[in-house]
């Protein structure tokens, strides 16, 4: 009889001691932070009884007290509800831009890589030649030409953006439309649109919410430059930018006026840069595994 | 060498759509500086006298026309709004921003691979979390309020550093290249030099702490790639010292990545430039740009945008050869 052959096993992979939760827990302080500034710039009427417009001779350069938290500017206005208000235009600019341009760029990315020929030719020289500029100042280009104000900052930060999403989209979808699936799809007589819906889309998703979340920070910092050198929205708007610029002539007398919205900025785009690592590390398998 | 001479032709391509590109957005709205100024000095037959003396009258085929045919030429036009000649602005505006923009750069680098290498070194231990939340600090913070709190710090509280300008208005020096770091060491005029170092520190530093995150999050990445591969386990099995193992052979692959983004974030340090520049009010690029846009003056903005544009695709180009000649895998493909 032949003895059993014994193959000593190996032990088994021993799990990481780190939980699921652990690795997310930068992400989900900034996923929570970042809830509380949307909440707090929503309901900024709700949490603080000043005007942020209004001047007020009588409390001009109040230091931080427990009237005034963050004390108040040369007008007498109060920093803290100039804060709170202060961020409704730039979340408004970062989330539409992104938006717009998420839209814009699947667009683009998906016909120039379903279509090839000349069309994908010419858009993506086009996107090229978008990408050869430095994006702040086809921004300030861009609001240059148009004039200065909300919308056409959300335009030219729109524009700016677009060609990264259309060239990952296309990309993507290039990958996507020799995949056997999707070719057998074809042959079944699948058209365009169904191709797109239930093939193309899903996969894309992931990606996208990736690169989405990535460039809500580039966007909101691009709103805050261009709000900063003036060219975005007009005083007296409560705005995080506009009161970082402002604040500067007050730099020798009062550096709380432009300490605080810049601070406020610092910390929301630092949530969205968490929230966007958590998403990618979580999203894309292949980064999972090196980390 | 076909690779290097595709590339060469690319540049007037994108150069010349760059062009067009700014020709066109800048008459999507009407209005130029003669109409926004004159408007309130001229009445309309000496408004349209001015207007026909730049060429402004003529049909916008014909003043693309006129613009292109000046360009190829190497003639970017006089200023509307006072009259000087862009090659001298762009003389006058262009040494600030470059110096202000590669000692950003040298900082940026050496402060994100130093980072980055310590992150990657520490893999997952304390270390490698804390430099890694740092990196994300770092590049969350706007530059314009970096800048305006160390002015704030080392400026008006400390008194180290001056607040503005690009040098002590008082000095007298010789203007050479205007590149001040090449003129006063030719000069050997050290009270210049050094009062020209002193206010470039501050903004430098601005721009390259802000954007040394970035740097220090893809040395890293590159870095640990390279520090699992066969060939450093090789060198490690070789009994090379941990110091040789991970500056001499990880090191010298991560670059490559480095080297790249480097030439991508040039633009981004132009443009960290110009908002700097507004901060600091320092002469530059930056500040030509702005007051062109405010005062629709289309030969300045035209010119300015012209130049950050060669400036940048010319550096994105020599990266990418530079990256061709280092990696020998590239060559073949």
């Amino acid at each position: 009889m032949i003895p059993a052959l014994t193959i000593p096993t190996p032990p088994l992979p021993v799990p990481a001691r780190r939980s699921r939760w652990r690795r997310y827990e930068l992400s989900l302080v900034g996923g929570v932070f970042f809830a509380l500034v949307i909440f707090a710039t929503a309901f900024a009427p709700l949490l603080t009884p000043y005007n942020p417009e209004l001047p007020n001779v009588t409390s001009r350069f109040k230091l931080p007290s427990l009237q005034h938290p963050f004390g108040t500017d040369d007008f007498g206005r109060d920093v803290l509800a100039r804060v709170l208000y202060g961020g409704r235009p730039i979340l408004f600019t970062g989330f539409a831009s992104v938006l717009a341009a998420l839209v814009v760029g699947i667009l683009i990315g998906t016909v120039g890589a379903l279509y090839r020929g000349w069309i994908d030719l010419l858009l993506m020289r086009l996107m090229d030649v978008m990408l050869s500029f430095p994006s702040v100042l086809l921004a300030i280009l861009i609001v240059a030409a148009l004039g200065t104000g909300l919308a056409n900052m959300i335009v030219a930060i729109t524009f700016f953006m677009v060609p990264v999403f259309a060239r990952l989209v296309r990309a993507i979808v290039l990958t996507l439309v020799y995949q056997d699936y999707v070719l057998a799809a074809r042959a079944m007589g699948a058209g365009d649109l169904w191709l797109i819906r239930r093939h193309i889309f899903p996969n894309l998703l992931p990606p996208m919410i990736v690169q989405a979340s990535a460039m809500l920070a580039v966007a909101i910092s691009t709103a805050t430059a261009l709000n900063f050198l003036r060219l975005g929205v007009e005083p007296p708007t409560p705005d995080w930018g506009l009161m970082v610029a402002d604040g500067q002539r007050l730099l020798f007398d009062a550096a709380h006026v432009p300490f605080f919205p810049g601070l406020a900025i610092t910390l929301t785009l630092l949530s969205v840069n968490f929230i966007g690592d958590g998403l990618r590390d979580h999203l894309d398998p292949k980064l999972r595994r090196r980390l | 060498m076909k690779y290097l001479f595709t590339r060469l032709l690319w540049l007037p391509v994108v150069m010349w759509a760059v062009a067009t590109l700014t020709f066109i957005t800048l008459r999507i709205v009407p209005g130029n500086y003669i109409e926004s100024v004159a408007n309130q000095i001229l009445d309309p037959e000496q408004i349209a006298r001015v207007q026909a003396i730049w060429g402004l009258d003529r049909p916008i085929t014909e003043q693309y026309a006129a613009f292109m045919s000046d360009l190829v030429r190497g003639d970017l036009g006089l200023s509307m709004s006072s009259g000087i000649p862009l090659s001298r602005l762009i003389f006058e505006r262009m040494p600030p921003t470059i110096e202000l923009a590669l000692v950003a750069m040298v900082i940026s680098t050496g402060i994100g691979m130093a980072v980055g290498i310590v992150s990657a070194v520490t893999h997952n231990r304390l270390v490698d979390y804390a430099t890694r939340t740092f990196a994300v600090l770092w590049l969350s913070l706007p530059l314009f309020w970096v800048a305006m709190m160390l002015i704030v710090i080392f400026a008006v509280q400390l008194r180290w550093m001056p607040a503005s300008g690009r040098i002590d208005a008082r000095l007298d020096y010789e203007v050479i290249t205007n590149f001040m770091l090449i003129d006063h060491v030719l000069t050997g005029n050290r009270a210049a030099l050094s009062s020209f170092v002193h206010h470039l520190i501050l903004p430098a530093l601005a721009i390259g702490l802000t954007s040394s995150g970035f740097v220090a999050r893809l040395t890293r990445s590159a870095m640990l790639e390279i520090v699992h591969s066969d060939y450093v386990r090789t060198a490690r099995a070789k009994g090379l010292s941990e110091r040789r193992v991970i500056l001499k052979h990880a090191l010298q692959n991560a670059l490559l990545p480095i080297i790249t983004l480097q030439g991508l974030q040039f633009g981004t340090l132009l443009g960290g430039a110009v908002i700097t520049e507004i901060v600091f009010t320092r002469p530059g690029m930056g500040r030509m740009l702005l007051d062109g846009i405010l005062k629709r003056d289309f030969p300045v903005v035209q010119g300015a945008v012209m130049i950050v544009a060669f400036v940048y695709v010319v550096i994105n180009m020599l990266v990418d050869i530079i990256y061709h000649v280092v990696d020998p895998r590239l060559r073949h493909s």
